[in-house]
């Protein structure tokens, strides 16, 4: 039996009262794309943070190609060297060129040459359609072109996985397709990815793997069409018909 | 009316416009700027005024030996502005940290932050100046300038430290959270994401910070330094005329003034980018 890169067990969080993660269990296989759904304050982000150990959980563990990453001795610096992690905002910085956000990374933390951190970072920009922007600061550039960019940010460092936290909801509409296609692109060149997302089509079409989560736990999990078309809780059916209402699907 | 037509009645109506705001400026300002100079001109006291406070002969003779005092005082507030720059990050730095091992060095920067920013800086000089060499240390230099000088770098770190501070913390925490997400440490964090961005933010505070150094420097002439200030109390004191302050009053807005320039073009600048 092969190793999943990354693995939850029982990921439980609280933030002072609230209980936001309780008992999470995940596993992602390699190449393989999780979608995470659910109504906002589910626990969506908070369990893709805890995951990248930009949050700290109070219980459980999360293993990463079969490794503990949430005992306090890991070296956190470089377990998050090894993930990739897309924020919903994109989190750009905000004082450097396009070229120097994509290659920060792998330059300071990985002790990349920096030609050759110029080069990838050129490389990855044009795959994203972002050719001859890498002098640009973030803010020249759309939401959408913004996006790519962090995504190339995250690609750079050639991570294990990806962990996507609604790298659409910020956007305006028209510049969504660009972003998905990006993601899409990612999928297929099989990079294993955890995202969280309100977009159920493009979580039909790009995941293998769909989790419900509400109130902290996932209530219900399997493949796309199961989930998505016939999904048994009676939480998972309730979210999909107020999304079916406001005409999200 | 054509749309042309409509075009040119708006653009004389926008020229109109602004002919008739450049009239007002004009004329409040003449109205103003005249009514006050009348006021003081024409005051029963203004020739003795004029004469002991605004004599070019007072001048002629004063101004070479107050400028040459004057150089003093730059020398002081550029040693000290790079003094304060360094001293005020680095309190800055450890008042924002987080790791317990430096708790007493954090509290050490807190009540010195407290204290030097709460003492008015001419005490500060007084006691310095006076009270160290009062102690009568081996090594522990007396030259008043370093002394005078010392106090005053040290009651402006404690401000520019806030400022700094201040800076740091208007930086969000998503930015800390996308810099360590890329792999950084947290030092390498503050250092390539949050400084840069805190830094740029508070260079306005920062400069407005050193008009007010550049000023205060005249506070050192009473451990009986003889800069700008002192040198121009010293001719006012042996000849009854006050010209020389004027003179010296000059001499500071001569720097002060750029530095205001330049504050105003960098904030200018600023509000363009935000």
């Amino acid at each position: 039996m092969t190793v999943p890169v990354l693995e939850l067990k029982g990921v439980t969080k609280s933030f002072g009262e609230r209980l936001v993660l309780d008992g999470i269990d995940l596993s992602v296989d390699e190449h393989e794309a999780v979608a995470l759904i659910g109504a906002s304050g589910s626990g969506k982000s908070t369990l893709l943070r805890c995951v990248d150990l930009l949050v700290e959980i109070d219980d459980g563990d999360v293993f990463l190609d079969g490794e503990v990453i949430t005992d306090p001795s890991v070296d956190e610096v470089d377990v998050r060297r090894r993930l990739g992690f897309v924020f919903q905002a994109f989190n750009l910085f905000p004082h450097m060129s396009v070229i120097d956000n994509v290659t920060l990374g792998i330059v300071r933390g990985q002790g990349v040459g920096s030609t050759e951190a110029v080069d990838r970072g050129r490389a990855l920009l044009e795959k994203c359609g972002l050719e001859g922007r890498e002098k640009d600061r973030p803010d020249e550039l759309s939401g959408g072109q913004q996006q790519r960019v962090a995504l190339a940010r995250a690609f750079a460092a050639e991570p294990r996985a990806m962990l996507l936290d609604e790298v659409t909801s910020a956007l305006d509409p028209e510049l969504v397709g660009d972003v998905l296609e990006a993601v899409r692109e990612l999928k297929l060149e099989g990079m294993t990815l955890i995202f969280a997302t309100h977009e159920m089509s493009f979580a039909r079409e790009v995941a293998d793997k769909v989790a419900f989560l509400h109130s902290g736990r996932i209530i219900e999990a399997g493949k796309p069409e199961e989930v998505l078309d016939d999904p048994k809780e009676p939480e998972t059916q309730k979210f999909l018909r107020r999304l079916l209402a406001g005409g999200r699907i | 009316m054509t749309k042309g037509a409509r075009q040119a009645a708006r653009e004389k109506a926008k020229k109109a416009r602004t002919r008739r705001g450049q009239t007002i400026a004009v004329v409040s300002s003449a109205v103003v700027l005249g009514g006050l100079s009348a006021l003081i001109f024409t005051s029963s006291g203004w020739p003795d005024v004029q004469e002991t406070f605004f004599s070019a002969e007072a001048f002629r003779t004063s101004f070479p030996d107050i400028l040459k005092a004057f150089w003093l005082d730059v020398k002081m507030f550029l040693v000290i502005e790079v003094v304060v720059l360094v001293l005020g990050l680095v309190i800055a730095l450890v008042r924002s940290g987080r790791n317990p091992v430096f708790f007493p060095i954090r509290l050490i920067a807190a009540v010195y932050c407290d204290i030097f920013r709460g003492v008015p800086v001419i005490l500060l000089i007084y006691m310095f100046g006076f009270g160290i060499p009062a102690l009568g240390l081996s090594g522990v230099p007396n030259d008043p300038i370093l002394l005078a000088g010392f106090a005053l770098a040290l009651a402006y770190g404690a401000y520019v430290a806030e400022v700094y501070r201040a800076g740091i913390g208007s930086v969000h925490q998503t930015q800390t959270d996308a810099a360590l997400a890329v792999g950084l440490t947290r030092t390498q964090a503050l250092r390539h994401v949050v400084l840069p961005q805190a830094i740029r933010r508070v260079r306005p505070p920062l400069l407005n910070d050193f008009i007010s150094l550049q000023k205060d420097v005249a506070l050192v002439s009473i451990l009986g330094i003889v800069e700008a200030f002192q040198q121009a109390q010293i001719f006012a004191a042996s000849t009854f005329n006050y010209t020389p302050l004027v003179a010296a009053a000059l001499l500071y807005l001569a720097v002060t003034i750029p530095m205001a320039r330049i504050l105003d073009h960098i904030t200018a600048r600023g509000e363009v980018n935000a």
